[in-house]
C-alpha cells in the first residue's frame, strides 16, 4: 500500500516536471476529441469528430491560438462506456491536452465525470440531455430539458390546442427523466392523469406495430392528441415507418421529437414524416449569414455538397469558439483559469444571435419548432422570441426545484439547495 | 372556422348568381391575383388567409391548387411573382403556369421557391377539400370527404350532409352519411328521433360515433336515453375488442414471420450443420446493403428494384457465407467456442467493412408505393400492406427451402451428411463440398431476410446486432434442426410478444417472453419439435 502510494506520488511529481517541461517545449496547444467512430454510436458522433477537425483547422488558418498552433488528438472510445473513462485519462494525462470536446449518451458523460473531476480539467459537452447536473469541469453546451422539451410543449398546446398526451421513450435515463418533468409540468397545467399516456421501449425497438396501433386508438377519442418522442436514434426509423404505414399523419396525430434531426433524417425514407415536428436550437434550413459560412466550409472540409449540419454540430461549433474566447481571456490554457474565464463569454450562435456561458455552466439558446419536409430538411414554424437560459436543475421536479447551481466565487457550487442553504458538493 | 366556411360559400354561391356573368370573371380574376401574393409570403397566416379566401369564393382553380399545395408542387417563380406548378424539380424539367398552363423550362433552381405548409393548414385544406369533396363524381373521394367531417359535425355541417344524402347513390357511402346525420342529430334531437340516432351510432365503428354517444350519454338528462345510449357504447366496445383480437393475432403473425424470416437461415446453418454463427445477423445485413445498392444502380424503378435486389442479396451473402466457410470454419468443425469466438470476430469484421465502404449513417430504402398503405376492412381494424407482404413473403421463403431441401439431390445431401456424415461419405457424397454449399444457402437466405427487413427498419451497420439473438432463439425455441419447428416457432413467439405487449409493456414482455423460453428449455431441452433418431442422440 505504502509502496503503490510512493510510486504514485514520484509518478504524479514526475509528471507535474514533464507537464512544465512540456508546457516549455511545446509549440502545440493540444484539444481531446472523445467521440466514438465504432460501434451503435459511431452513427452521430463521427459526424462531430469531423465538425471539431474542422474548427480547429480554421482556427489554426487564423493563427492558431495564443500565438500557437492547436493539435487535435483523436481517441476512439467504440461506444464503449468504460472505455470513454480510459481514453479521457489517457487524453489527459497521456497527451496533456488543454480540454477535452466529446460524449453523446449520457452514460459516457456520467462515465468520464469523475475522471474530469479528478484531474481537474474540462469537458465540452455538445447534445441535449435530461440535466440534473452541473459539474465544475463540464460545460454543457447542448439543451436542457427547458430548452427543448418545455418550449415543445408549450408549442403543441397553444399553437396545435393538443389536449392529450403520449410521451414514448426508449428504456434509459434520458427520456425518463424527460418524461418525469413532462409528466410533472403538464399536471401543472391541468392536464389529467387518464390524457397522458408513457410508454418505453428497449433500445433498437424495431417492431412498433401495436404501439402504434395503441396511440391511433388514444388519438381518436376526441381531443387533439400529439406524440413527444424522446425515442433515440435506431429505433425512430421504424416508428416513423409504422406511422407512415398505419396511416398516422402529421395533422391527425403530430410527433414531436427530441433526438431526429437532419442526420437521422438522411438515413430515412422521409414521405411519410412530413409535417411531424422537431424541437432543436438550430436547424440547418436557419436563414442567417453565419450558418450559411458554416455550411459552405462544412461541405468544403468534408468534400461533399450532401452532407447535412445538425444541432450538435452547432453545440460543438459554439463550445469551440467560447473555449478560444476563454483561452484569449485568460491568456493561458490552464484549466483552471479557462474555467473561470469561461462563464460569461458570449459568442455567435448559427442562428444569427449570441450564445452566453452561464453561471452554471450551460448556455442562454434560442428554441425552434421545425416541421420535417419532404427533403429532410426542417421548416422552422416556431422560435422564442429570445434566447432561453439552460435551467440545470429542473423546476417542476421535486428535490430539485430548490437547487441552483453557481460556479463563481463566493457560492461556487453545482447544487446549492436554497431551502436547506446547503451545497452537497460533487456528490449527486 | 366550418362555420365561417361554409357560410361564406353558401352566401359567395348566392352573390355569384346575382352578379352578371363578366363581374364574376373580373372578380375570380382579382381574388386570384390577392390569394396569390398571400401564398407567396413568408407567414403561415398569410398563406391561410389565401386558401380561405380562395374556398369562399368558391374559385375554380381552389381544387387544383390544394392538391398541389398537399402534394408540395406548388411553387412560385421569383422573377415573375407567378404560381407554377412543378412535379419534378430539377433544372431542365418543365414547369407549368397555374393560371394559363403555359410550360416553362426551370433553368436556374433557385428561381422558384417552393411554397409550404405547417400542419394548421394542411388540416385547414384536409377541411376544405372534404366540403368540396362531398360533390366529387369519385366514389372514394366522398367516401373520404365524409368520413372526414363526422369530427366536427354540427348545424351547417348537417344540413350540407342531408342535401347530399339526397342525392347520393353509394351504399357505402350512404352509410357513413347516416352516421355523419345521426352524430349532428344527436344532441339536439327529440326523444325518438334520438333513439334513432343512437341506433344508427351503436352499429357503427367509427371512433367519431363513439365519441359523440359517450359525450351524449354523459350530458342528457333523459335516464332511458343514457341506458340506450350506454348499451350501445357497450355493444360497439365489445366490437372493437373482438377486431381489437384480430389487429393482435395479425401484429403478432407479422411479427413471427419478420423473427422466421431472420432465424431460417440460421436454421440450416446451425440446425443442420452445426455451427453456431455469429456473424449470421450480419448476412442478413449484406442483403439489406444490396438492396440499397440496387436501389441506387435503378432510381426509376424502386419497385422492381426490390425483386431485382432478391437474387443479388441471396447471391451476395451466400459467397460470403461460402468465403467464411472454406476460409474460417471449416477450420474449425467440432469445435464450438472457438466457432462462435471466430464468427464474433467476424461479425466485427464485416460491420466495420460497412461502416469503412458505406459510411457509419443509416441507408436510405425506399419502399416502392404497392408496398405502403393499408387495407381498410372497417373504420378499427386496418391491415398494414407491407406487413402482409412480408407475411407472404416468410411463407415463400419457408417453403421454397423446404422444396429444396425435400425434393432436390442438394437437399438430400444435406440432410444425409447433418444425420450421419461417416456414412454419407462412404456413400460417395462429397462432404467438404455439401458444407459449403449448405452453409451458402443458409447464408443466402439471410441475404433475402435483409431484404425484407430493409422495409421495416434501419440499414445500417448494427442492423444485424438487432437480430442475432432473436435468431437464435426461434432455431433454439424451435428444435435444432427442423425447418418447421422454426416456422411455428417464430410465429408463436410473435403472437405471445404481442399479446403481452398491451398490458406488460414493450421491454417487460420481451423479458417475459425470455423467460418462458428458458423456462421451457429447462423442461424440453431440444425445443419444440425434437429431432429423433440415432444420429441425433450423437
Amino acid at each position: 500500500m505504502r509502496m503503490k502510494k510512493l510510486a504514485a506520488g514520484v509518478a504524479l511529481g514526475l509528471g507535474a516536471s514533464m507537464l512544465s517541461f512540456a508546457a516549455l517545449a511545446a509549440d502545440t496547444i493540444k484539444v481531446g476529441v472523445l467521440h466514438s467512430l465504432s460501434g451503435t454510436m459511431a452513427i452521430s458522433e463521427t459526424t462531430l469528430k469531423d465538425t471539431m477537425l474542422m474548427l480547429i483547422d480554421e482556427q489554426n488558418k487564423k493563427g492558431g491560438l495564443l500565438g500557437k498552433q492547436l493539435e487535435a488528438v483523436v481517441v476512439d472510445p467504440a461506444s464503449n462506456w468504460p472505455l470513454f473513462a480510459e481514453k479521457a485519462r489517457e487524453l489527459i494525462e497521456k497527451d496533456k491536452v488543454s480540454a477535452v470536446f466529446g460524449c453523446w449518451t449520457s452514460v459516457s458523460r456520467k462515465s468520464v465525470l469523475p475522471v474530469f473531476e479528478e484531474l481537474n480539467s474540462i469537458l465540452f459537452y455538445p447534445v441535449q440531455y435530461e440535466g440534473e447536473e452541473s459539474s465544475k469541469n463540464v460545460f454543457y453546451t447542448g439543451a436542457a430539458p427547458n430548452q427543448q422539451a418545455i418550449p415543445a410543449v408549450d408549442y403543441l398546446k397553444n399553437e396545435l390546442g393538443v389536449e392529450r398526451w403520449v410521451l414514448a421513450g426508449t428504456d434509459y435515463v434520458y427520456p425518463r427523466t424527460t418524461n418525469k418533468i413532462l409528466e410533472a409540468y403538464l399536471k401543472s397545467m391541468g392536464v389529467a392523469e387518464s390524457d397522458i399516456m408513457i410508454n418505453y421501449t428497449p433500445f433498437g425497438h424495431s417492431d412498433w406495430q401495436s404501439i402504434v396501433s395503441d396511440i391511433k386508438k388514444f388519438g381518436a377519442e376526441g381531443k387533439k392528441t400529439a406524440v413527444v418522442s424522446t425515442i433515440n436514434g435506431d429505433a425512430n426509423v421504424p416508428f416513423y415507418k409504422e406511422l407512415g404505414a398505419q396511416g398516422v399523419t402529421a395533422d391527425s396525430i403530430p410527433v414531436v421529437a427530441f433526438s431526429v434531426g437532419e442526420e437521422e433524417l438522411a438515413g430515412i425514407d422521409t414521405a411519410p414524416l412530413v409535417g411531424h415536428l422537431a424541437a432543436w436550437n438550430y436547424f440547418m434550413s436557419v436563414d442567417s449569414e453565419q450558418n450559411d459560412e458554416f455550411i459552405e466550409s462544412w461541405h468544403k472540409f468534408i468534400k461533399n455538397e450532401d452532407r447535412v449540419t445538425n444541432d450538435p454540430m452547432e453545440a460543438s461549433y459554439i463550445g469551440f469558439n467560447m473555449w478560444v474566447e476563454a483561452v484569449k481571456k485568460a491568456g493561458t490554457t490552464d484549466p483552471a483559469a479557462v474555467q473561470d474565464a469561461l462563464i460569461g463569454v458570449a459568442v455567435p450562435n448559427l442562428t444569427g444571435g449570441y450564445a452566453t456561458m452561464m453561471p452554471n455552466h450551460h448556455i442562454a439558446k434560442p428554441v425552434l419548432i421545425g416541421e420535417i419536409q419532404d427533403d429532410g430538411q426542417f421548416a422552422v414554424v416556431s422560435s422564442t422570441p429570445g434566447t432561453v437560459v439552460g435551467d440545470a436543475w429542473s423546476d417542476y421536479l421535486e428535490g430539485s426545484k430548490d437547487i441552483v447551481s453557481d460556479w463563481r466565487a463566493p457560492l461556487a457550487c453545482g447544487n446549492y439547495n436554497v431551502k436547506t442553504g446547503k451545497c452537497s458538493g460533487q456528490n449527486f | 372556422m366550418t362555420v365561417r366556411t361554409i357560410g361564406g360559400i353558401c352566401l359567395l354561391s348566392l352573390l355569384l348568381l346575382l352578379a352578371p356573368l363578366r363581374a364574376l370573371a373580373e372578380g375570380e380574376q382579382e381574388v386570384y391575383s390577392q390569394a396569390a401574393e398571400l401564398l407567396m409570403s413568408r407567414g403561415f397566416d398569410e398563406k391561410g388567409q389565401a386558401i380561405q379566401l380562395l374556398a369562399d369564393n368558391n374559385h375554380p382553380q381552389t381544387q387544383l391548387i390544394l392538391t398541389l399545395l398537399m402534394d408540395s408542387r406548388l411553387y412560385y417563380n421569383k422573377e415573375d411573382d407567378r404560381l407554377y406548378q412543378i412535379d419534378d424539380y430539377d433544372s431542365g424539367k418543365p414547369a407549368i403556369s397555374i393560371t394559363t398552363g403555359d410550360r416553362l423550362v426551370i433553368e436556374k433552381k433557385r428561381d422558384f421557391k417552393k411554397i409550404t405548409l405547417n400542419n394548421q393548414l394542411r388540416s385547414q385544406v384536409r377541411q376544405i377539400q372534404a366540403e368540396l369533396g362531398l360533390k366529387a363524381s369519385d366514389l372514394s373521394r366522398r367516401l373520404a370527404a365524409v368520413r372526414a367531417m363526422l369530427g366536427s359535425m354540427d348545424s351547417d355541417t348537417l344540413s350540407l350532409v342531408r342535401k347530399a344524402y339526397a342525392g347520393e347513390q353509394s351504399a357505402a357511402v350512404r352509410e357513413v352519411m347516416q352516421v355523419a346525420i345521426a352524430i349532428g342529430e344527436l344532441p339536439r334531437a327529440d326523444e325518438a328521433r334520438a333513439r334513432d340516432a343512437i341506433d344508427t351510432l351503436g352499429g357503427s365503428l367509427e371512433p367519431d360515433a363513439r365519441n359523440a354517444l359517450s359525450q351524449f350519454a354523459s350530458a342528457t338528462d333523459s335516464k332511458a336515453l343514457k341506458a340506450a345510449a350506454e348499451k350501445a357504447l357497450a355493444e360497439i366496445e365489445q366490437r372493437t375488442n373482438l377486431y381489437g383480437g384480430i389487429e393482435t393475432l395479425y401484429f403478432g403473425l407479422s411479427l413471427g414471420s419478420v423473427l422466421v424470416l431472420a432465424g431460417i437461415g440460421l436454421a440450416i446453418t446451425f440446425g443442420v450443420m452445426g455451427v453456431i454463427n455469429m456473424a449470421h445477423g450480419e448476412l442478413i445485413m449484406l442483403g439489406a446493403y444490396t438492396t440499397y445498392v440496387i436501389q441506387q444502380l435503378m432510381p426509376n424503378h424502386i419497385g422492381l428494384s426490390l425483386i431485382v435486389a432478391i437474387p443479388c442479396a441471396f447471391l451476395v451473402s451466400a459467397l460470403v457465407g461460402i468465403a467464411i466457410e472454406r476460409g474460417v470454419i471449416r477450420f474449425l468443425y467440432g469445435r464450438p467456442l472457438e466457432t462462435l469466438l471466430a464468427t464474433f470476430g467476424i461479425s466485427l469484421v464485416l460491420q466495420q467493412a460497412v461502416r469503412t465502404i458505406f459510411s457509419p449513417l443509416n441507408r436510405s430504402v425506399e419502399t416502392p408505393e404497392w408496398m405502403s398503405g393499408l387495407i381498410e376492412i372497417n373504420p378499427v381494424l386496418s391491415l398494414t400492406t407491407s406487413r402482409l407482404y412480408i407475411i407472404l413473403f416468410c411463407l415463400m421463403v419457408f417453403f421454397a427451402l423446404l422444396l429444396v431441401l425435400k425434393r432436390t439431390s442438394l437437399g438430400l445431401q444435406v440432410r444425409a451428411v447433418s444425420q450421419n456424415r461417416a456414412m454419407a461419405r462412404a456413400m460417395g457424397v462429397r462432404s467438404e463440398w455439401v458444407d459449403a454449399l449448405t452453409f451458402g444457402l443458409g447464408s443466402g437466405v439471410a441475404g433475402v431476410a435483409g431484404v425484407a427487413l430493409s422495409q421495416l427498419t434501419n440499414v445500417g451497420p448494427n442492423l444485424g446486432q438487432a437480430y442475432i439473438i432473436d435468431s437464435f432463439m426461434v432455431v433454439v425455441f424451435g428444435g435444432v434442426g427442423n425447418l418447421w419447428g422454426t416456422l411455428v416457432a417464430g410465429l408463436s413467439l410473435g403472437v405471445a410478444n404481442k399479446v403481452l405487449e398491451p398490458w406488460a409493456g414493450a421491454v417487460l414482455a420481451k423479458i417475459l417472453v425470455l423467460v418462458f423460453i428458458i423456462l421451457f428449455i429447462q423442461k424440453r431441452p431440444r425445443g419444440l419439435f425434437p429431432q429423433r433418431g440415432r444420429a441425433a442422440e450423437g
